[in-house]
């Protein structure tokens, strides 16, 4: 109940297409979705494989309460061994397509294998084939949506697909479902174009059925009560969605701007949440139209755009015309802040590109950011980008660029690398504002100071959805600790990461810990699924699935020295804001965290807190 | 006073709450697949439009139905399918002009939105109020009634 | 007044209550031919099947319906009809007089010129007693030889089927259901029922049945192909109004009652409704016979109208059906061959059995067919008979004719 115990095995290389039952002694012990697909790629593949070889897994992740009545059901997640960064990568994606594939019958699927040519996945309910796909190869994530859509003749077929792209080797590409929810770090859809693998088109019929459908009505309808009535998932995020951050971030100097030289950035109310909102252009119409939801989410915080009709990005391509996926904050962040470009529109068509092409805005922006600054130094040329001035501010740099990249053409090539590989390419890793190969986002660890243990420890390269200690340090959620001080930090992340790692195995959607805690998740979780399922099940499991990711970095040959950050946080300064004068603490609070966590001084887990978790 | 559904596309966020519900009331599952309310997308212009029957006036499917599977609700208001009588022959499927009445392969029956008897509950899982159970006169069904006069059926009965 | 209705049909019976309605005090004789209660022959299918008891085909389930709205229901046929003198012939001798008459025979089965064809274990199935016949019969393993693959042969295959019979279709056309599906569609259909196990041979004319010489069948069917066995022939090769009691009434028949806008014959006081009928098409402006319940109803709805003084005026009928032939569902829709001028999109999944075409006249909707689609059918009637101007959403049905009801939702809300 609430898994359908099956899982699909796809082997690439030799065609087949296999179900079998989902491994319920595991469920037991990691729930679903990120914790259950990492313990079945750590038993299945070999940590030191080159991610791009065909020895390395592919999965796609229901949780148990994917496809239910549960406010944001609506998660699945990506499970791999990250192209960009050899760690771990779960990345994680809203839309319908996680549900569907739910409703299909089937809890996850596990790709093996590279496919000889281009190939494509198509379920309808027990009925799974593997067809060729040597249509979609060379199309972008739109189109390839579309033609599965005619092709099928199912305009509720749901589709994941990856871009040119990842095609191409781009090493951030993303998985894009439902034309722009990704799942989008790591390179997640680098690995699947390696596999020559285009798309997975899914139509379910089944639907999902849970242990105690009365009780689990009960609590659902309960806890989104909980989110309609609290004001960051009930308004906030409703409105401006998460680009509700931008000028609250930039207010506490902790937007890093321009490949993170400053901490705040003066363009960012032209780039805000607000300014999404004010009417613009010769239509007088804002470049938000509407909210949207992803499938069974109460909250509603995805953002519908419109790039202005006469922006010099679309004045003559009717094709990008349409409302589509736009900024959320991170992505407002890379493509504007870390790049110095203040053009809402020009951002709007940057992250349009990302979704139709897939690649990850984040690391796309921290990149460009890293290019402008290489630019400026004078070792990256006019002759190499093809002529396009790599400039902070530049929005056609950005623009350009963008679609470049999309295609992993011309200077997108060397963009495609990522920043850490980029910069070793120029001489200056130091400039990459990377942790393990991963661009860091939108918050500063000089003015959150938990973010930087957040983006140093975290498991699948620097990332803020694995310990969103801004809920605490800025919003004040569960509690206001100051984002100044690393004093209980360590405390703080470690609970953090043990909490989302719980969550994120549930099928439902992290944004609702603004006002759910785990124990509002228990009561839902326990009435869906068999066995009984308390809240200090929940909690153990969580800290079990971050040591296991653990354990599989350094079986990968990641060590205690790898949980650093870019000097830049360390050396440098912020300039301006309440954090001028700091740098980040990271001295301070990571012998404690490893402390805490049981983990030696060299960040080794103990064999104690191994067997205490049961690992 | 009867009661009918009102759906204001505006407000739908595209969560599909209600086809949830509605496929949990009826099928006691959660399976879209089979709700009764569907709730279109239209990616490029960011809108969502709940839709369901209107429990229209003319009642084209049950004027359609041979076996007399079709019946009002003397209470609601809703045409509702008795499913011992229905043989499944899909008439009424093509005869509704507003394609609300859909066949159901896994039961070879019809299915269709009967209001859940009076108590709908895609309209009490809607966290936005796009879909609001309200005293008749009140809706915007109006519209889509004056859809159902366009549609120029065989008729026009002059009194 | 005296009302005289015959056929005990959905039409007859949807009139002889609309009459009740409006004039609670009139006579209403409802004639039949058959010694049924008032059934539906479209549930026919059904109970072959075994899905549903004899009971299931009634038209009223409420026992003693008739009697209840003082309609008579008189199980005699109507041999002649004297327009001048307002009296009718029954098949008994009887004699019956009438103020105003609705005809509403329907049609009955055609049987082909083929030699051998009145002999036992060969039957229609159109009534009950046909159904009775063939179930008695259709057992599994016999070898059952289905004489036609239009509308009727393909909804009965499934019972067949489910009854487990070795069956074999033979269509002189060259795809099934000819007249309601296209090329690309009939032949689907065919390869559909051929991977069910059927055996379908189109393009095939019997030209005799004869004793199996050696005994181990009962019949050989001799085709343009070669001979085939049966033990049982189901022959469903078309229908035809019946309208042969009508001969020297007067009533204008061209290929069925010919009516007014009205539903009222040449003669005054004759009305005609339902598949005898032939009306005005919606579509074409020209008269058509739709045999299809719902149009069967609204015009007999609209004659009992007229025939009690309330004018109640015929647009006419658009053409349409739903057929399910061994779980493969088709639907067709007004001008689905196309027009003038008129532009088309079609999208085909042979491997799975999915197609769609669409017919445009300029950018108006005015014909379809759809295969394999249960979801939203409907929505083409709406897009059709509302003549909805689609603008920019024909070009995208041009592209992906998938997202009918996309366009019905945008050009309607």
């Amino acid at each position: 109940m609430g898994w359908h115990k099956k899982v699909l095995r796809v082997n690439l290389s030799n065609g087949s297409c296999q179900a079998e039952p989902l491994n319920m002694e595991w469920a037991a012990e990691y729930l679903g979705q990120r914790g259950l697909a990492t313990k079945y790629l750590i038993e299945e593949i070999d940590a030191r494989v080159d991610p791009l070889s065909p020895e390395n897994k592919l999965i796609f992740a229901t949780g148990p309460l994917t496809g239910t009545m549960a406010s944001t059901s609506g998660r699945y997640s990506v499970i791999t061994k990250g192209a960009l960064t050899g760690a771990i990568a779960c990345s994680n994606s809203g839309g319908y397509f996680g549900a569907e594939l739910k409703f299909a019958g089937w809890d996850m699927i596990i790709f093996e294998g590279r496919a000889a040519a281009p190939v494509y996945l198509y379920i309808k309910d027990d009925s799974v084939e593997l067809l060729p796909a040597d249509d979609l190869w060379g199309k972008s994530v739109w189109e390839t949506d579309e033609l599965l859509h005619s092709r099928h003749q199912d305009p509720q077929l749901r589709v994941s697909a990856i871009g040119q792209s990842g095609e191409q080797g781009v090493l951030y590409a993303c998985v894009v479902n439902d034309l722009h929810r990704a799942a989008g770090r790591s390179g997640v859809g680098t690995v699947m174009g390696s596999k020559n693998l285009k798309a997975i088109a899914v139509r379910g019929t089944k639907g999902v059925t849970v242990k105690d459908p009365a009780r689990f009505m009960r609590a659902v309808a309960e806890k989104k009560q909980i989110l309609a009535e609290n004001a960051v998932t009930g308004q906030g995020l409703p409105t401006y969605g998460t680009q509700v951050l931008m000028n609250v971030i930039n207010e506490v100097g902790a937007l890093p701007t321009k490949n993170a030289a400053d901490v705040q950035f003066d363009g960012a109310s032209k780039i805000s949440g607000e300014a999404m909102h004010e009417p613009r252009g010769k239509s007088n119409k804002p470049n938000l139209v509407t909210n949207q939801a992803c499938f069974g989410c109460t909250i509603a915080c995805g953002r519908i755009s419109k790039v202005d009709q006469d922006h010099y990005t679309v004045v003559n391509r009717p094709e990008y015309w349409g409302a589509s996926g736009g900024l959320e904050y991170e992505a407002a962040w890379a493509l504007g802040a870390a790049t110095g470009v203040d053009d809402l529109e020009a951002l709007t068509f940057a992250n349009f590109v990302c979704n139709e092409q897939g690649f990850d805005p984040i690391t796309f922006g921290s990149t460009m950011g890293a290019a402008m600054e290489l630019y400026r130094m004078g070792l990256i040329s006019k002759e190499e980008t093809g002529g396009v001035a790599l400039d902070f501010g530049s929005a056609e740099a950005l623009t350009t660029m963008a679609e470049l990249v999309g295609r992993g053409e011309g200077f997108g090539k060397v963009l495609g690398l990522g920043s850490k590989r980029m910069c070793e390419k120029y001489g200056h890793p130091e400039l990459s504002m990377t942790v393990k190969g991963q661009e860091f986002p939108a918050y500063d660890p000089r003015g959150i100071q938990g973010m930087g243990l957040t983006y140093a420890t975290s498991n699948r390269g620097a990332c803020h959805l694995r310990s969103y200690t801004v809920a605490s340090e800025i919003l004040g959620i569960p509690e206001k600790t100051d984002p100044l001080a690393t004093e209980g930090k360590a405390g703080l992340v470690k609970a953090f990461q043990d909490a989302t790692a719980a969550v994120d195995s549930t099928g439902l959607c992290l944004f609702t810990t603004f006002a759910w805690s785990l124990d509002d998740f228990q009561p839902q979780v326990d009435a869906a699924c068999d066995g009984e399922w308390s809240l200090e099940r929940l909690s153990e499991l969580g800290e079990r699935i971050w040591n296991m990711e653990r354990q599989f970095n350094m079986a990968a040959g990641f060590t205690g020295k790898d949980d650093t950050l870019p000097q830049r946080l360390l050396k440098d300064a912020a300039k301006t804001g309440p954090a001028k004068g700091k740098v980040n603490g990271l001295d301070q609070m990571l012998p404690e965290y490893y402390q805490l966590r049981g983990w030696d001084e060299g960040g080794t887990p103990t064999r104690e807190t191994l067997s205490r978790l049961g690992l | 006073m009867m009661r009918s559904l009102s759906i204001t596309p505006e407000k739908c966020t595209g969560c599909l709450q209600c086809e949830m519900a509605c496929s949990y009331e009826n099928e006691g599952v959660f399976n879209p697949a089979k709700s009764r309310i569907k709730v279109f997308m239209f990616e490029h212009e960011g809108r969502h439009v709940p839709y369901t029957c209107t429990q229209c006036a003319d009642a084209w499917c049950k004027n359609a139905c041979p076996t007399e599977a079709i019946q009002i609700n003397a209470a609601t208001g809703a045409k509702e399918i008795n499913q011992g009588l229905c043989v499944g022959c899909k008439v009424c499927t093509i005869a509704c002009p507003f394609g609300t009445v859909n066949y159901n392969q896994a039961t070879g029956k019809v299915i269709k939105c009967d209001l859940c008897g009076g108590d709908p509950a895609c309209a009490k899982a809607c966290p936005t109020q796009a879909i609001t159970f309200v005293d008749a006169d009140w809706t915007g069904y109006d519209k889509m009634r004056s859809w159902a006069q366009r549609t120029d059926t065989q008729t026009t009965a002059q009194a | 007044m005296r009302y005289a209705i015959i056929g005990p049909g959905p039409t007859g019976v949807v009139a002889a209550e609309t009459l009740r309605a409006q004039d609670p005090d009139a006579e209403i004789d409802l004639y039949g031919d058959e010694p049924e209660p008032a059934y539906s022959r479209m549930a026919i299918p059904y109970l072959l099947a075994g899905d549903i008891e004899e009971s299931g085909t009634y038209l009223r389930h409420k026992p003693g319906h008739f009697e209840a709205i003082g309609v008579r229901h008189i199980r005699d046929a109507v041999t002649r009809v004297d327009s001048a003198g307002r009296q009718l012939t029954l098949a008994s001798g009887a004699t019956a007089g009438y103020d105003k008459l609705l005809i509403a025979t329907g049609s009955r089965p055609v049987k082909p010129p083929v030699e051998g064809l009145n002999q036992p274990f060969i039957h229609h199935c159109w009534t009950l007693e046909d159904a009775r016949l063939i179930a008695q019969e259709a057992h599994e393993g016999t070898r059952v030889v289905l004489l036609g693959a239009g509308f009727i042969g393909s909804i009965i295959m499934e019972a067949l089927v489910r009854r487990k019979v070795k069956l074999t279709v033979v269509e002189r056309g060259d795809r099934m259901v000819p007249r309601m599906m296209d090329q690309v569609s009939g032949n689907l259909i065919k390869q559909w029922c051929i991977s069910r196990g059927v055996e379908v041979q189109t393009s095939t004319t019997i030209n005799a049945v004869k004793p199996d010489p050696t005994g181990s069948a009962r019949y050989l069917l001799a085709t343009d192909h070669g001979d085939l066995a049966a033990d049982l022939v189901v022959v469903a090769a078309g229908i035809r109004p019946t309208i042969d009691f009508l001969e020297g009434s007067g009533v204008a028949i061209r290929n069925g009652v010919r009516v007014n806008e009205y539903l009222e014959s040449s003669v005054p006081g004759i009305y005609a409704a339902g598949d005898v009928c032939e009306g005005l098409d919606w579509n074409t402006g020209h008269h058509a016979i739709h045999a299809i319940q719902p149009v069967a109803v609204e015009m007999a709805r609209l004659a009992a109208l007229n025939m009690t003084g309330t004018k109640a005026l015929y647009t006419g009928s658009l053409a349409m059906n739903v057929l399910d032939t061994l779980g493969l569902i088709a639907a067709s829709y007004g001008q689905w061959e196309g027009v003038d001028g008129g532009d088309s999109a079609e999208l085909l999944d042979a491997p799975e059995y999915r197609y769609i075409k669409l017919q445009f006249d300029g950018d108006c909707l005015v014909g379809a067919i759809t295969l394999g689609l249960t979801q939203h059918v409907g929505v083409l009637r709406g897009l059709i008979q509302s003549r909805v101007r689609l603008g920019d959403w024909k070009l995208r049905l041009m592209q992906d004719p998938s997202r009918i009801m996309e366009a019905y939702l945008a050009c309607t809300q």
